[in-house]
């Protein structure tokens, strides 16, 4: 197999499997969260639970306050700093606004790519940075499961491989794509079955829980 | 020519005796071997070497086999710009058998064919443009005998064999998804044979003379996993190319008429295949260096790398998926949603049961767990 070859074969049969996979899991996780139900809340409301719900979506965002900040500062900095770089290097790369547009059909203005290139180096030597105090903090150690680490490999490789295609390190470019777009096909697979979906069901949760607190008309 | 010192006067029926007969002169022969060596990223001491070597080699018998093609390739080398000297050097060679290019048809022409094999045997150069089908035979034939046959017969004489155009060298547009004659390249039937791949729709006139002259002076050339000399396809269009510091700074056309493409912006969302295509176009450029298709404002094929045919609308950004997803998603989330309402059920079910299978307990069922 040539490396044009491979690249042909990532950008169609393989591409279409994940996405039917990660389309699948993600409905399918999704209609088992919902169809669980909630019992009816017979008490009197003593504030809004949307309006609760909404809020704390956002609130949530910040740490709730400078001692809870302090005792795991690395964890939220690095964690930031990693997600806002996955979110520039996915999102404001226009290769990738390019893929989406042909998609999904809606597109947007990208980044100039040094700048995507710096937000990318940022965001590999964050999740390395994660990755050892994952290994060297004994509780954080003691915690983790195969998944962290399958989580924490597929979320970093396709950002390794994305940023040597780029720079034409190594392998010969077709290949260098082919792996970079394989390796997120990994992810997709993955995605649903795994801790991954956090990126949908946070907000549910958070609504969630805002809305109880909301609904009893304390802050949550 | 008697006039010339004898170190200058090339070997009787070599290449340069040819074509000092064809009226190149000296200088112009030394021009040619500058450029080419230069085209090859050769070091200056090469010069000399390339000079000598193409001045005392034999004229080569070349023998062109045209299978599944259009001509294209053909008409890239003919029609380059006559007469060049790239042109005269491949007259220069012994062009014995070319079924285009010659006057005899039929037996006769298969009849030249046999005869030079015959006479340089082990020592001619084959030269393949087009794919061969292996479906049928009978979809290709020439005087009767089929594609496979007649290169089967012919590569086993030959010192080399030259693939030119992307047909012969990886199957090409016949070879293009569903590939309906079975076709297959040279290189997928000849094994124990070294060949050259000169891929491209057509290829650069420049680098098939180019590799036919590195044949002739240093031998094979270096050749890349495949199989192309290193020397034309060892640079990747995007970074050769003069529109790059406008990819960098996310400037693109988004059509072939706005702006963006009136101020020579990049074409990556116009499908250019740049990135992921080696060739020589953005150095050598086509027509004595007038330019090349970015040049001229449309986006690279990606031509002389294997199935190009199939990778998608020749308009759509590389990073563009080929397939169509609309169908695919629509199985997969019917799926999904039949999955998740059958594992919703079962869980609200075995919530259910869970509830009637509660034992309610008592103050007095407590006690009497104290006393057992």
């Amino acid at each position: 197999m040539s490396g044009a070859e491979f690249l042909l074969w990532v950008r169609g049969p393989a591409f279409d499997m994940a996405m039917a996979i990660f389309l699948f899991g993600l409905l399918l996780r999704f209609l088992e969260i919902f169809l669980l139900g909630r019992k009816t809340d017979l008490s009197v409301a003593r504030g809004n639970a949307m309006a609760g719900g909404v809020r704390t979506m956002f609130t949530r965002f910040l740490p709730a306050d400078k001692n809870s900040f302090q005792r795991s500062a690395f964890t939220i900095v690095a964690g930031y700093v990693f997600h806002i770089g996955l979110l520039v290097a996915l999102f404001l790369f226009v290769p990738h606004i390019e893929l989406i547009k042909a998609t999904v059909g809606i597109g947007w203005p990208g980044l100039p790519t040094p700048i995507v290139d710096f937000f990318t180096a940022m965001t590999l030597i964050a999740l390395i940075a994660v990755l050892f105090h994952r290994l060297t903090h004994p509780v954080l150690k003691f915690l983790s499961t195969g998944e962290d680490y399958l989580v924490w490999a597929v979320t970093f490789i396709p950002l390794l491989t994305g940023y040597m295609a780029y720079h034409h390190l190594f392998f010969e470019y077709a290949w260098l794509l082919g792996m970079h777009i394989l390796s997120v096909e990994i992810l997709l697979i993955v995605f649903p079955f795994t801790k991954l979906m956090h990126t949908f069901t946070l907000f549910l949760s958070r609504w969630y829980q805002g809305a109880m607190a909301g609904h009893k008309g304390v802050q949550s | 020519m008697s006039t010339r010192k004898p170190s200058s006067s090339p070997a009787p029926g070599s290449v340069g005796e040819y074509l000092r007969a064809q009226g190149i002169s000296r200088r112009g022969f030394l021009k040619f071997c500058t450029a080419t060596a230069s085209m090859m990223a050769l070091s200056p001491a090469f010069v000399p070497r390339l000079v000598e070597a193409l001045e005392k080699a034999p004229r080569p018998s070349v023998i062109w086999l045209s299978f599944q093609e259009c001509t294209g390739c053909t008409e890239s080398l003919t029609r380059s710009h006559a007469p060049t000297v790239e042109g005269l050097i491949f007259d220069a060679i012994s062009l014995d058998y070319h079924h285009t290019l010659q006057a005899a048809s039929g037996e006769a022409a298969e009849l030249a064919r046999e005869e030079a094999m015959k006479e340089n045997w082990g020592k001619y150069v084959l030269v393949v443009d087009g794919s061969i089908p292996l479906g049928n035979p009978g979809f290709s034939t020439i005087a009767g005998i089929s594609n496979v046959d007649m290169l089967m017969d012919t590569a086993k004489g030959a010192a080399a064999i030259v693939s030119v155009g992307t047909c012969a060298a990886y199957g090409g547009l016949p070879q293009a998804d569903p590939n309906p004659t079975g076709a297959v390249s040279v290189q997928d039937l000849i094994k124990d044979k070294p060949i050259i791949n000169v891929p491209g729709c057509p290829p650069i006139p420049v680098v098939i003379t180019g590799v036919l002259a590195h044949f002739l002076a240093f031998g094979l050339p270096e050749l890349d996993e495949l199989n192309r000399p290193k020397v034309f396809y060892g640079q990747n269009i995007h970074d050769r190319c003069y529109r790059r510091p406008f990819y960098e700074r996310g400037q693109f056309a988004e059509t072939f008429d706005d702006e963006g493409a009136k101020k020579g912006w990049c074409l990556y969302k116009l499908g250019c295949k740049g990135p992921t295509t080696y060739n020589a176009c953005a150095t050598t450029k086509w027509n004595q260096g007038a330019s090349f298709p970015i040049e001229s404002g449309h986006g690279c094929l990606g031509c002389s790398e294997p199935r190009f045919w199939d990778g998608g609308s020749f308009y759509k950004a590389l990073s563009v998926p080929t397939g169509d997803l609309g169908q695919t998603a629509g199985y997969a989330l019917a799926a999904g949603g039949a999955v998740g309402i059958a594992a919703g059920l079962l869980a609200r079910q075995k919530k259910a049961q869970a509830v009637k299978d509660h034992e309610t307990v008592t103050v007095n069922d407590l006690h009497k767990g104290e006393h057992s």
